[in-house]
């Protein structure tokens, strides 16, 4: 697990900490696990979007969330970092466990959550700012110290951009391809070093090449980080992830095991059906 | 052969109608563009028989304005003064209150606090300006009146930039929340997921993407202060004076342009013609603060996509 700065004073570290001391509230709690859902349903107004979810995420592993359109996959990764507190109507119950602690208790503050836990969107959404400002953002407000050119070189290099942009970090971000741009937006999650990274069909707006640069980076990438991973392809699913989550119509959790079973051996006849494409 | 017929006469649709439309359609953009032409060629005649008395330089550079006591005296820099005073002073008041209310409106009230303050902020903006300027007279001057220590005049400076800057901050408002309101919400959500605080996200991602339409919103609210008149006159007076003190009455270009035009001075005369330079000078100044709107939009239009 990447060692948290010392910048970082949320409420969510206090709490941690205090949790591991007293064994009692993080039972079940492996070492492993980053995030763990318990009993977690989304609304949207009346309507339920997800039924009670109960998952354990492991660290440093690349999760892949798969299913049909509509079924919740963005709206449970959505939940993870709290990005759902921004739709007026959205309610959620049960816990989300970010290492213990409930995120949706009420003292944590979904900016430092924030801060733990990065995203990736599926529309690459780079700032209409220079290359540099863009990785940087993250550091700047997040007040972390050292050498910012470095923190910026290393984010890119390990978003695998640096070679292509290292000679136009004034230019605008804009003005980098699509491929690029999602890969900006990566370095850009990163650079803060958070411990968690989710990411929404990062490559559903890409090229096959650029997608398959976005892939081989999501390999990478879980070296240091825990990669959650919404995409509606199912061969990348099977390619890139270590374990999958299969959400099947009405916001069921419907499968969720490690990616080679979910694929060679499913364990309900649903799961398979979809799988082999029989729905959805 | 019987193909099938695809003529006019034919289908019966356009025809005579589309043309005669596209005609009226014509002129009726024709008259406006006409009509700021008439007003340019106006400004100019009489401008000229103007300066048959007065030389340019003398006008533009003259620090006495008394048009129509003797000794007379035609340099305009003392309402061109009024005029600054009044528009820098309403623009402290509106750029940063009206770029404040945009914020709010647009990243932190709830769509149903929107949906009644645009409204409202819209019908603030109808309001005709010589209510403003009764208001000033009646309320705002007294006020300063009662509360600040020095001698405050019934007509001062002070006022009419107030009033004036109540007056735009809903055009500043209104314009600059459609703008932050046209960033896409991905560009939220992006600093949104970095940990960033309503806060950065409002002033270092929809502010800066937004950019061309808040600049131009202050460059037209400041071109309505330049040529707001009703307001200013009734608020701040006619007594066109070089004074740094705000509590003085001052005069404006188009103070001294109702003035004159309520005045019986004789059409011909050099007072009438006065008139004429004055406003080809206020002209000027507001007609180069749309060029700059209008570039300024084109310099930073793409700060999305
Ligand atoms: N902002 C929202 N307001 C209301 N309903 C929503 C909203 N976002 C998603 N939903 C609904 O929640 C369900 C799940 O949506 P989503 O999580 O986006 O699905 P997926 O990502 O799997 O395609 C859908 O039925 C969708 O209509
Ligand atoms: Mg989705």
């Amino acid at each position: 697990m990447s060692d948290t700065g010392p910048a970082i004073e949320t409420s969510i570290e206090a709490e941690t900490d205090t949790a591991r001391g007293d064994s009692g509230g993080v039972d079940q709690q492996t070492a492993e696990t980053v995030l763990s859902a318990r009993d977690l349903e989304v609304f949207y107004g009346d309507e339920r979007a997800l039924k009670p979810v109960n998952a354990e995420i492991t660290e440093k592993k690349v999760t892949a969330i798969i299913g049909p359109s509509g079924c919740g996959k963005s709206t449970f990764l959505r939940s993870i970092n709290r990005m759902n507190d921004m739709i007026d109507v959205c309610r959620v119950t049960g816990e989300l466990r970010f290492k213990g602690k409930n995120v949706y208790d009420e003292d944590v503050d979904p900016v430092a959550l924030r801060r733990k836990v990065g995203m990736v969107f599926q529309k690459p959404n780079p700032f209409p700012k220079s290359i540099y400002d863009n990785v940087a953002y993250g550091l700047k407000i997040q007040g972390k110290d050292g050498d910012r050119d470095a923190q910026v070189e290393e984010a890119l290099r390990r978003a695998a951009l640096w070679d292509e942009v290292k000679a136009k970090l004034d230019a605008s971000g804009l003005d980098l391809s699509g491929g690029q741009q999602q890969r900006l937006c990566i370095a850009r999650a990163i650079a803060p070093d958070p411990e968690v990274i989710l990411m929404d069909e990062p490559a559903s707006a890409l090229d096959p090449v650029a997608t398959a640069q976005i892939e081989d980076l999501i390999e990478e990438l879980s070296r240091d980080y825990t990669v959650v991973i919404v995409t509606h392809n199912m061969q990348q699913a099977a390619r890139i992830s270590d374990r999958t989550m299969v959400f099947l119509t009405g916001g069921e959790l419907a499968a969720f095991d490690d990616t080679q079973a979910i694929f060679e051996n499913p364990k309900s006849q649903r799961v398979e059906d979809y799988i082999t494409g029989k729905f959805g | 052969m019987s193909g099938t017929d695809l003529t006019r006469s034919a289908t019966g649709v356009g025809g005579r109608t589309d043309s005669l439309v596209r005609y009226v359609f014509f002129a009726c953009a024709a008259l406006s563009v006409l009509t700021t032409v008439g007003i340019i060629v106006v400004l100019l005649e009489g401008s000229v028989e103007f300066f048959r008395t007065v030389s340019v330089f003398e006008f533009l550079t003259g620090t006495e304005w008394s048009p129509l006591i003797e000794p007379v005296s035609y340099g305009v820099l003392p309402l061109v003064w009024g005029t600054l005073v009044i528009t820098v002073g309403s623009a402290l008041i509106a750029l940063p209150v009206g770029t404040a209310t945009a914020i709010y409106l647009s990243e932190y009230a709830n769509p149903g606090v929107r949906s009644v303050v645009k409204p409202i902020l819209e019908v603030l903006a109808g309001i005709p300006t010589i209510v403003y300027g009764f208001f000033a007279l009646s309320f705002i001057t007294p006020q300063l009146q009662r509360v600040l220590p020095w001698e405050v005049g019934t007509f001062n400076a002070a006022a009419g930039a107030i009033v004036v800057g109540v007056m735009i901050i809903p055009m500043v408002s209104s314009l600059s929340e459609d703008a932050m309101h046209a960033v896409p919400d991905e560009l939220r959500e992006g600093a949104y997921g970095l940990g960033a605080t309503r806060y950065e996200v409002s002033t270092d991602v929809v502010l800066p993407a937004a950019v061309s339409g808040i600049l131009a919103s202050y460059v037209l609210a400041l071109s309505r202060a330049i040529g707001e008149t009703m307001a200013v006159t009734l608020a701040a007076g006619m007594a066109p004076q070089f004074t740094t003190s705000p509590l003085e009455p001052i005069q404006t270009m188009t103070a001294y342009m109702v003035q004159i035009g309520i005045s019986d001075v004789s059409v011909g005369s050099i007072g009438y013609q006065s008139l004429f330079a004055v406003g080809l000078t206020l002209f000027v100044m507001t007609f180069s603060m749309n060029v700059a709107s209008i570039w300024i939009r084109s310099r930073y239009r793409e700060e999305y996509r």
